[in-house]
């Protein structure tokens, strides 16, 4: 009984254990790369015809002008889509998707909020994600293919009127392309904060373990 | 067209681009190095040298040239751009140059004349009357600048393919090349397919009024299907050519095709 029981504890142990699979890591990082590429040109952009009244300090763009964060925009936009399709498709094939993101409540996801306002709530098995956790990757996600849908109706709104459509008109779809970012830069700040306070969280990201 | 003084003075932009693709880095590399700051941060983030001049430069040229042959695939010459009751005009209509309008061409119809050249049967050039005098349509689509902003204007004139046809362009050919009367020289080029699509037009009033000097008088190429850039203002000649003679924006590293 006791040796089988050791047996299992050492499958368990996270040493041993694969917690990202290789292709997520390949395409964590593609699209870590993809995204600051479109965000930092993306200010860029935005500052030639604000939408609100402030602008982003060029210290933080890229691509020096419009015509240069343009380049940059829309190579970087190859990378951002072909990836991000390749995510899903991969995510949804594997079961993945369904495997880790669900399912997820709201009473689960308060529960967890409390736990972790209070430190409660546990990363002991970097295997499982907590409700909070199901849920902003959920939302990400979503925010994620609203961003490229956004985006590809400012960038064609004569070729790809049906899709601005679902946002109503073009400067719609501008404000909705604007908050899409202004939601990934926020998940990327809780993103970030959380991935330092549990460093073996990103070891896991690189190495897989 | 968006503001944005550029051009070394004392350069011939012609020449510049008969040097061509040794030439036309230097235009854009000024861009991309005051971009530098920030870009150093990337570097930090990334890891990897994106700075290094010329090859994510010419990265960028290649994957923009690229763009111009996946928008060319994507436009469709049937695919209209939505249009809008009068009472969806932004009034006022903003006015937009790399000039401000104090300095915009003012042109004199009794001394301006549509030049007309390369591969067309008829060389004749037109005067303003002449150019009234043909059948007008009016259509009211919005116009979108490269730099974001939109505005819903009413432009009335002749279809350009129409005036094609009548002037016997070889519309096998490659480009419509426009030259206007600002001070740098502005000018354009038009792919062909889009300049045979139905709402292109050589426009000649706007809101129902002779085009006033802000909006590109005696005449103003409108394309819907294109960025306000390419819809070049106080134009003088027009050129049918298969060469790709670049523009005053396309040059500076403004994406070509902007097909919207």
């Amino acid at each position: 009984m006791s040796s089988i029981a050791a047996t299992e504890t050492t499958i368990a142990t996270p040493q041993t254990k694969v917690i990202q699979p290789a292709w997520v890591r390949v395409m964590h990082w593609i699209n870590a790369v993809a995204m600051i590429l479109m965000i930092m040109s993306g200010w860029q952009i935005y500052n030639a015809s604000p939408l609100f009244d402030f602008r982003f300090d060029r210290s933080i763009t890229l691509g020096g002008w419009l015509g240069g964060a343009l380049l940059w925009h829309f190579a970087a936009m190859w990378l951002l889509m072909l990836n991000g399709l390749a995510y899903l498709v991969t995510g949804l094939a594997t079961g993945r998707f369904r495997r880790k993101l669900l399912p997820v409540s709201p009473a689960a996801v308060i529960a967890d909020v409390k736990a972790a306002l209070t430190f409660k709530l546990s990363h002991g098995d970097l295997t499982v994600y907590n409700a909070v956790q199901k849920l902003l990757y959920l939302g990400i996600i979503l925010v994620g293919i609203v961003v490229v849908l956004s985006g590809l109706s400012i960038w064609k709104p004569v070729q790809l009127h049906w899709l601005v459509m679902l946002f109503g008109d073009y400067p719609a779809a501008r404000y909705v392309h604007f908050v899409c970012m202004a939601l990934i830069c926020a998940f990327l700040v809780i993103h970030i904060l959380l991935a330092l306070l549990v460093p073996k969280s990103l070891r896991a990201m690189i190495i897989g373990r | 067209m968006a503001k944005r003084p550029f051009l070394i003075p004392g350069v011939d932009k012609r020449l510049l681009i008969k040097d061509s693709i040794k030439a036309m880095p230097d235009l854009t590399r000024r861009r991309f190095i005051t971009g530098g700051a920030s870009l150093g941060a990337l570097t930090l983030l990334t890891g990897c040298d994106v700075v290094d001049g010329d090859t994510a430069e010419e990265l960028l040229k290649k994957v923009s040239k690229f763009n111009d042959a996946v928008q060319s695939w994507m436009f469709n010459p049937d695919a209209l751009a939505p249009t809008f009751p009068e009472s969806a005009i932004t009034k006022p209509f903003p006015f937009n140059a790399y000039y401000t309008l104090d300095e915009a061409p003012e042109i004199d119809a009794a001394d301006w004349k549509l030049e007309v050249r390369g591969l067309v049967d008829n060389k004749k050039s037109w005067t303003l009357d002449e150019l009234h005098a043909l059948p007008q349509v009016k259509q009211i689509t919005r116009h979108i600048c490269v730099e974001g902003w939109s505005a819903i204007g009413s432009w009335t004139g002749t279809p350009l393919r129409d005036f094609l046809k009548l002037i016997g362009a070889d519309t096998r050919a490659k480009y419509v090349w426009f030259n206007c009367a600002d001070s740098q020289g502005y000018n354009s080029p038009l792919d062909m397919r889009t300049a045979l699509h139905p709402q292109t037009q050589m426009t000649f009033k706007f809101a129902d009024q002779i085009l006033p000097r802000a909006y590109g008088y005696p005449m103003k190429i409108r394309v819907p299907t294109k960025l306000g850039f390419k819809n070049p203002k106080y134009v003088v000649a027009m050129e049918v050519t298969n060469d790709y003679k670049g523009g005053y924006w396309e040059d500076q590293g403004y994406n070509s095709f902007s097909g919207s």
